[in-house]
């Protein structure tokens, strides 16, 4: 048995109700982002490439995307004997199953967490695009002593944009936490937690019975904000690229950030890669009348039109005379001779056919919903 | 404890591919590089799994360590099964001595213990070294059909070429008479494919008396097949219509590589009821950057183009910086092109690097002396260096200074 193993566990659909259409059919962890990935595998592949191989995902509804998605977990190499992948289905031995907070859908998934022998918890949500080296922060938080380390980024707030952000105030030095503030009244560059926490399991075990028992819930409001000055929180920094996927301009925004060459760079770095499903499909085929500028394009698709600014999910058909200006086409779209589109996020298996002229803005990009036809 | 299977398939992956010169110098053919993210051996592969063949031989002797690693457990091509799936099968030492695999029918000998455990009706041989989409049951239903004791599958090439091919001459039911290994003068165009389904129990007792035979080459073309023949076993031409391409040369692995980009050629890759499986590659989306001319071509993920690409194949995680030309080539993984680098009609294998300005090859029209042009090849891991100019035709397995 490993020394300082770590159990790691993913909340698959903590921000579903944010990210709204995209997420009318589908956890925010199978949300589809660049090209061939979904929002879990970055957390999922950042704790693989971090030497965790023991990682439980919970969820909540929707979640046969996910399961679709993760499968027995091989691309991340989590298909294992011991540990690797266990999806937790919400556990309904009151009610419906279906939990308020994190803190109660652990109460759901605690007879996995106990029958871990890791002796560290790492929490984390979906909802954010980074590939993070979490051994770091792993270490970090051993090494400080700290019994609870909260993973924060540096980041620029706007006022509308704080219903979901908690922002953490720490000393400088110590970087002992001293207030964690949830849907706060701020602006300007802000220490914003990740949702990424780590504590000893029987920390995690005692502070999920204690809630049972009074039966609260929430993670934030009922355990951790309490425990500011009772127990040792810390923050930790992550100074690596991040986007948080907070509703569809977020989402339009950061697909768009991809097509930035330093943002490729910190989020795929070659030693570092980010699994996902594999599909085998074939490489994309270029027709002569092909034009493409400042595009990300994964595999599986077919280009005979002119192509700008635009991120192109795998197995996407472009037809003829096809302008595509500043969208986001997701798998399996198929985009008829002609037709023009600017500022349009696709969603799975839609057809635009025929000379289709669909024109959104950039903070305001058309979204076209699963399996419509245009 | 072995199941029954009614039929397995044994894929000829040993062979040194001796005319793809520098690169299979570190791996053997079914291993080297197709189509952009595909290996050769991924073809055979997923016909058998398309075909419902769930137990796969493939026996290796030259340089199969790419090979080895690349097949695995099997898992890309759903071969990682409880009962059968894919096995590499090395010439093996034997308490009565041991030996390489001394020709094809002799690999298959070596492994009749193998073919053995699985009971089979039927065996169907393959070869690595073909690029073609085929389902290998509708042969396996002609071969019950005709009750036949072997059959061949067959395709009708040009008159003109059927010299470099091994000829079925056949009646019209089928019914093969006559087998010729590369005739001057051939009678049909009904060519070899190198597919055969043998019932087991028939070639099993033709191997070993082969094997016994000290003047055989232990060779299925120059000797099992003829052997059968000459004893009236029922041996029956399957006719096959559709793609299918030899890659055993330069040229022709050049000419199968552009075949792709062909849409009246029909090898439809993108058929997904008959995909074509591989190892992916874990890398992002490709990018194309402002400026970039991509026309005619097929890029696979990990590739990053600034450059000029024209009626080319990009493998994964290839480089391509601005001002490059990629024209009628074919660029393996990992390969870097770097600026004002001019790459016309050449295959550069994997983790090449062609610093800036360099020029490797030419096109035919362009080319002084039109009778010694060729297609260029620079070989694994190779550093062109910047301004040196590789002629068309040349074969480099060693690094080049700069001009």
């Amino acid at each position: 048995m490993r020394e300082n193993k770590v159990l790691g566990i993913i909340f698959s659909n903590m921000h579903d109700n944010a990210l709204g259409e995209l997420t009318q059919h589908r956890t925010t962890g199978s949300v589809p982002f660049g090209g061939r990935y979904r929002l879990i595998d970055f957390a999922l592949s950042s704790m693989v490439n971090s030497g965790i191989d023991n990682i439980g995902i919970i969820t909540k509804q929707n979640y046969q995307s996910l399961m679709d998605h993760v499968g027995a977990g091989r691309p991340w190499d989590l298909a294992r004997k011991r540990g690797g992948l266990v999806i937790l289905p919400p556990f309904a031995n009151t009610g419906s199953g279906i939990y308020r907070g994190r803190l109660e859908a652990l109460q759901g998934a605690m007879s996995y967490i106990q029958h871990n022998d890791a002796k560290y918890v790492l929490l984390s949500d979906c909802n954010i695009v980074a590939n993070v080296d979490l051994r770091d922060f792993i270490n970090t938080h051993i090494k400080s002593g700290a019994q609870i380390t909260l993973m924060t980024r540096s980041a620029q707030i706007e006022p509308e944009g704080c219903q979901e952000l908690s922002i953490v105030s720490f000393d400088e030095e110590t970087r002992q936490i001293n207030d964690i503030r949830t849907r706060p009244e701020a602006k300007g560059v802000q220490d914003v937690y990740m949702n990424v926490i780590i504590m000893e399991k029987v920390l995690l075990e005692r502070l999920v019975a204690e809630a049972k028992s009074h039966d609260r819930y929430s993670l934030m409001r009922h355990a951790l904000q309490p425990s500011i000055h009772k127990l040792d929180m810390r923050a930790y920094e992550f100074k690596g690229f991040t986007r948080r996927i907070g509703g569809m301009e977020t989402f339009f925004n950061a697909n768009m950030a991809l097509l930035n060459p330093q943002v490729r760079a910190d989020l795929f770095p070659s030693e570092r890669p980010i699994y996902t499903k594999i599909r085998d499909q074939v490489p994309v085929k270029y027709g002569l009348s092909a034009k493409v500028s400042n595009s990300l394009i994964a595999d599986g698709c077919i280009i005979n039109g002119t192509v700008e600014n635009s991120v192109i999910f795998r197995g996407v058909k472009i037809g003829r005379g096809v302008i595509l200006r500043n969208c986001i086409v997701m798998q399996d779209t198929y985009i008829e001779d002609n037709a023009h589109l600017e500022y349009v996020i696709t969603d799975k298996d839609v057809l635009v056919k025929d000379s289709r002229t669909l024109i959104g803005c950039d903070t305001h990009p058309i979204y076209l919903a699963k399996g419509s036809s245009i | 404890m072995f199941c029954k299977k009614e039929w397995i398939a044994m894929l000829l992956a040993g062979g040194q591919g001796s005319r793809l010169y520098t690169l299979t110098q570190k791996l053997a053919k079914p291993a080297v590089p197709f189509g952009g993210k595909y290996r050769i051996i991924d073809f055979p592969l997923s016909n058998c799994v398309n075909s419902d063949i769930d137990t796969v031989g493939v026996l290796t002797q030259y340089q199969p360590l790419v090979l080895n690693e690349y097949i695995g457990n099997g898992q890309p091509w759903d071969l990682d099964r409880n009962n059968g799936g894919v096995f590499v099968l090395p010439p093996y030492q034997k308490s009565s001595g041991s030996d390489w695999y001394t020709g094809t029918a002799n690999a298959i000998y070596q492994n009749i213990n193998f073919i053995d455990r699985y009971d089979p009706e039927y065996v169907l041989i393959l070869s690595g070294d073909h690029i073609y989409k085929m389902d290998y049951e509708k042969m396996l239903n002609y071969h019950k059909e005709k009750q036949a004791d072997c059959t061949i599958a067959v395709l009708q090439v040009p008159m003109e070429e059927a010299s470099r091919f091994g000829i079925m001459n056949a009646y019209p039911d089928g019914t093969i008479y006559e087998f010729e290994e590369k005739p001057p003068v051939p009678k049909s165009n009904l060519a070899s494919m190198g597919i055969y389904i043998f019932t087991w129990q028939k070639l099993r007792k033709y191997l070993i008396e082969d094997e016994a035979n000290p003047n055989s080459q232990k060779d299925f073309g120059k000797n099992i097949l003829p052997a059968m023949l000459a004893d009236n076993q029922k041996m029956v031409a399957y006719p096959f219509e559709g793609y299918w391409k030899d890659v055993g040369t330069i040229d022709s692995l050049w000419e199968a590589n552009m075949d792709l980009l062909d849409p009246k050629v029909p090898l439809d890759l993108y058929d997904d009821s008959w995909k074509i499986y591989s190892r992916n590659p874990v890398m992002p989306p490709h990018f194309v950057h402002e400026g970039a001319v991509v026309e005619n071509s097929m890029v696979t993920e990990g590739c990053d183009i600034a450059g000029n690409i024209d009626f080319s194949i990009l493998f994964a995680g290839v480089t391509v910086e601005e001002g490059a030309i990629v024209r009628d080539s074919i660029v393996m993984p990992g390969s870097v092109i770097k600026k004002g680098a001019v790459v016309e009609y050449a295959i550069v294998a994997e983790n090449v690097v062609i610093e800036e300005g360099a020029v490797i090859g030419q096109r035919p029209e362009d080319a002084a002396d039109k009778d010694n042009w060729g297609v260029t090849v620079i070989g694994n891991g190779v550093t062109i260096g910047a301004g040196a100019v590789i002629p068309p035709k040349a074969m480099i397995d060693k690094d080049v200074q700069g001009a």
